[in-house]
């Protein structure tokens, strides 16, 4: 048998010294560098981006952890930010300010379209509890039939990635094709306020991306949690070796729906966020080439970090704000370089760099806080093992 | 005459086609507690396809099969493992990406639902057993290694250790020493010896060698039925083995 | 939602949604076939497959332009030679490309999506720099114009039948290749077990420069056939890349009479819908279906079982 301290060494821990220091250094950036670096219009631009970040963390769980690709991420997205436009969209149409209408009461696009009733799928989104619920429910719910559909029945891999590609695909031509009920190619547009409070103005949107940022943290340390659970290495497992981890005793089917939907909720905060915060939500935000820009960002940021996803959500898009700005024409070719350049020469991405140039001297300089914070984890969990020890006499 | 429920497995009237190609035939076999069983047989004769299609890696055409009393043929793979079955694969089959301690970690019996998983915590009975493995395979040194770094040999020890920790009353083998050096084959006849009281284990194996130290009964299979069953004594005098293992 | 309709009527829209159908058959079947040697036999993910395709379109435009300019006796004739310079100017491209980047990831097929999605990109705003981003149109020579009538109620528009043809001679033409010829049988080899295909003498390297080069280059025929039936634009060939993955997939990766079948199950389904339901809700069910078909039978429609 083992000494008891070892047995300390042995437990796993929630946060290492250099984890610790790496959310420390990200709030820095999100709460205090970013806020006070930008005017409110550049602010705004980041929350929108930080709301990517939510995708990013996601597809880190199912992609770079999991490996399961997919490629309908901005289905989630969209149904969480379809959701958020709905409460919304009914709160700004209330028979006040729609008198012109010839249906007073119903949102404007319905009115166009020759709609003369709600039809009874919205009515629940008048309720704000109920919409918050569906934000993160209604795309579970798919995710979740998507999974059981797939992968009990093993698709995975290449397939899988075509199989979401082509949902991506339906739901847009879905949202287009039926703009009596969805607004069609323009989205839900022309949002105001959330339960009276008016969301456009500047300090409103300043409040919004501390909103995102905290709500972002909230869904980075679920995924920590996950990550480093028995589950995340079980995931890890099943990425590298999945009929050895069947043979182990696990349904892998089942670990698999279960990441999946996590991916899909993150997704879907993300999306509310995004519709709060920009003002509408429109199937370009849906579609196969947004799905597939979500998964560019994570590879960015290194597919398997989910500190390195929040980084390349927001550079790939500042870069991609500034360069379209001034280049709008180089700025697809240069996107299309650094997807071929991110996986062919740096397929960790960002977080890959950190790992082979930095960590080394970051680990060096947190070894004695890292040493302090596992003796005292040895000793707490030592104190516990042999109290546990002497109730329980060995055999 | 003994009912099939007396044996640990039996496996009656197994057959599996690809494409109208019988790989496995109409096979029935038995084995008993506690019996080391090798099977043999010239490339193609079906060896691995029975075990695949005992542990649920291949779903059979017909046939049945039996393990105390439960139809293996009707369950999933991990259900399978559940009532006691377990598998190592001929390429040693582990988690290149964690280390020796977490593949051992994952392979031990318990919390096999994903909020199980969630809520799991080390306690000190799981990181002794683990301890306990890592010694008999000989990787108590490399507990906190990357299972990428091991050396083939050491690959199969690990893969074998996930088995033992698994504890199961049937063991399946796919050629434990293929591509292993002199010294290690002989450490893992040594570490087979050991692990196989107390259960029985189904081997599939080349090596005439290790056979011979550690069979009970063989059953030679030749394209996907038996040819012979027997002691190897028994078996190597057999005629028709000696043909298809030399004939052509 | 037969009502109102006689019989005649009828038989006859469904006459004329079957040949609507056929043609949007033959933009699958050309584009699908391509994809299907890429992805059925080498199991690369090409998602810049359809700027293959977008290549072959502008490169007959651009014949088209010259034989009008230079060479106005021989117009009638210069779509034979368009598709040709199609079929090498996107074969020579999808060689360079497997050479300069394919070839590095075939142990990661997730990652080859992602890079030729990259590449997709980098074509899609060099046509849009090269050839502006509005759509552009060939002039069709005056004999494919028009139409046969074969009822009152039913007529069949030449270019149609004339890409149907081009189809039918591509599609044979592979089939002949892929079982007939030293390259087939090295390709299937190389599919069924490179490390033995190597060891008897094949290039497996050069085989699969080829393999890519070939399914691009069928691509590149089957984009200057689309232009005898449609317009061409920068984005164009991203609209068709994902019904042609289902295409493929649904069949049964690597099966080509498999993806034939496909093709027209799923051009036929659309184009029949599409006169009922509106055009995106036709699309809707028909995409919806072959989803749902895949998730119960993701292996595809034509697969064998195999011994793992």
């Amino acid at each position: 048998m083992s000494d008891v301290s070892t047995l300390g060494l042995r437990q796993s821990r929630l946060f290492t010294a250099s984890e610790i220091l790496g959310y420390l250094v990200l709030a820095v950036v999100i709460f205090i560098v970013i806020p006070s670096a930008l005017d409110a219009f550049r602010l705004n631009l980041f929350g929108k981006y930080l709301t990517y970040a939510f995708v990013a963390i996601g597809l880190v769980l199912c992609w770079g952890v999991g490996g399961i690709l997919s490629l309908g991420q901005g289905v989630f997205f969209g149904l969480g930010g379809y959701c958020m436009a709905m409460f919304l969209k009914l709160e700004a149409s209330t028979p006040e300010n729609t008198a012109i209408q010839s249906t007073p009461g119903i949102p404007d696009f319905m009115d166009w379209n020759q709609l003369t009733e709600l039809p009874w799928w919205w009515v629940p989104f008048n309720s704000f509890a109920v919409t918050v619920f569906a934000i993160v429910a209604v795309p579970m719910v798919l995710a979740f039939v998507i999974g059981l559909a797939m992968f009990t029945r093993r698709v995975s891999g290449v397939y899988f990635a075509i199989i979401t590609q082509a949902i991506a695909a339906i739901a847009t031509i879905l949202i287009i094709g039926q703009q009596g009920f969805t607004g069609g190619v323009n989205g839900i547009t022309d949002l105001r306020t959330l339960m009276g409070w008016d969301i456009r103005p500047d300090n409103a949107k300043t409040i919004l991306y501390f909103v995102s940022g905290i709500l972002l943290f909230a869904v980075l340390f679920v995924a920590h949690v996950i990550r480093k659970s028995k589950a995340g290495r079980l995931m890890i497992a099943i990425r590298d070796r999945e009929d050895r981890v069947r043979f182990s005793g696990y349904n892998v089917a089942n670990f698999k729906i279960f990441v999946f939907c996590v991916g899909a909720a993150f997704a879907a905060i993300g999306g509310a966020m995004f519709t709060l915060q920009v003002g509408f939500i429109s199937p370009t935000l849906v579609g196969i080439v947004p799905s597939i820009y979500m998964v560019i960002f994570c590879a960015v940021g290194g597919r398997s970090s989910l500190i390195g996803a929040v980084y390349g959500a927001l550079l790939v898009n500042w870069a991609q704000t500034t360069f379209s700005e001034s280049f709008p024409e180089l700025w697809l070719l240069a996107m299309g370089a650094l997807f071929i350049a991110v996986v062919m020469a740096f397929p960790m991405g960002l977080a890959g760099l950190y790992d082979d140039y930095l960590k080394r001297h970051v680990d060096r300089v947190l070894a004695p806080v890292d040493r302090m914070m596992i003796h005292r984890a040895a000793r707490r969990e030592s104190e516990k093992l042999s109290a546990t020890r002497a109730t329980q006499p060995a055999e | 005459m003994a009912s099939t429920t007396d044996y640990l497995l039996s496996v009656e009237g197994l057959t599996v086609s690809f494409d109208g190609f019988r790989a496995v035939d109409n096979l029935s076999f038995y084995v008993d507690n506690d019996e080391i069983r090798v099977i043999i047989g010239p490339n193609g004769a079906g060896k691995t396809t029975v075990l695949d299609l005992i542990c649920g890696r291949t779903r059979a055409t017909g046939g049945a099969v039996q393990f105390k009393g439960h139809d293996l043929l009707k369950m999933r793979e991990d259900q399978i493992v559940h009532k006691g079955v377990g598998r190592k694969f001929q390429n040693p089959s582990i988690y290149d990406d964690l280390t020796v301690f977490e593949n051992l970690e994952l392979s031990a019996p318990g919390s096999y639902s994903v909020f199980g998983a969630l809520a799991f915590k080390r306690t000190g009975a799981i990181i002794d057993r683990i301890e306990e493995i890592a010694e008999m395979i000989f990787l108590s040194d490399l507990l906190d290694q990357k299972a990428a770094l091991l050396s083939h040999g050491q690959k199969q020890w690990l893969e074998i250790g996930m088995l033992l920790i698994q504890d199961p009353e049937l063991l399946m083998l796919d050629e434990p020493v293929a591509g292993m050096s002199v010294a290690e084959r002989k450490k893992t006849a040594e570490l087979l010896n050991t692990i196989t009281k107390g259960r029985s284990v189904l081997v599939v194996e080349h090596d005439m060698k290790f056979v011979e130290d550690i069979a009970h009964k063989v059953t030679v299979l030749h394209q996907g039925k038996i040819l012979a069953e027997g002691s190897m004594d028994a078996v190597q005098a057999n005629p028709k083995v000696i043909e298809v293992y030399l004939g052509h | 939602m037969f009502d109102g309709y006689t019989t005649s009527e009828l038989s006859a829209i469904f006459a004329m949604q079957g040949f609507a159908g056929l043609s949007l058959f033959s933009v699958y079947v050309l584009m699908a076939l391509g994809l299907a040697i890429i992805f059925g036999q080498m199991g690369v993910i090409n998602m810049a497959h359809g700027e293959f395709m977008i290549l072959g379109a502008y490169v007959t435009y651009l014949v088209s332009i010259f034989f009008a300019e230079y060479m106005p006796i021989l117009f009638g004739a210069y779509f034979f030679l368009a598709m040709i310079l199609a079929f090498v100017a996107s074969g020579l491209l999808g060689m360079a490309v497997e050479w300069a980047m394919i070839r590095h990831l075939y142990k990661r097929p997730l990652d080859t999506l992602l890079a030729t999605w990259g590449l997709s990109l980098i074509l899609q705003q060099i046509y849009r720099s090269t050839f502006g981003a509005r759509e552009v149109g060939v002039s069709i020579p005056d004999w494919m114009m028009g139409s046969i009538a074969l009822t009152d109620l039913v007529e069949i528009p030449i270019n149609g039948l004339f890409v149907m043809a081009v189809t039918l001679i591509i599609a044979t033409g592979v089939g002949v290749m892929m079982y007939r010829s030293l390259w087939g049988r090295q390709v299937r080899a190389v599919v069924q077990n490179r490390t033995m295909a190597g060891a008897v003498g094949i290039d497996t390297g050069r085989t699969d420069r080829l393999t890519f080069g070939i399914g691009c280059g069928i691509a590149g025929v089957a984009g200057s056939a689309f232009t005898m039936i449609g317009s061409t634009g920068p984005t164009a060939g991203q609209l068709y890349i994902v019904d042609t993955f289902l295409v493929v997939v649904f069949g049964g990766a690597a099966s080509l009479l498999g993806t034939i079948a496909s093709a027209f199950t799923i051009s036929q389904t659309q184009s029949i819908l599409e006169f009922f339901l509106s055009g995106s809700m036709a699309k809707v069910l028909t995409l919806l279906t072959v989803v749902g078909i895949l998730m119960l039978r993701p292996q595809g429609l034509f697969s064998l079982k195999l011994r793992k």
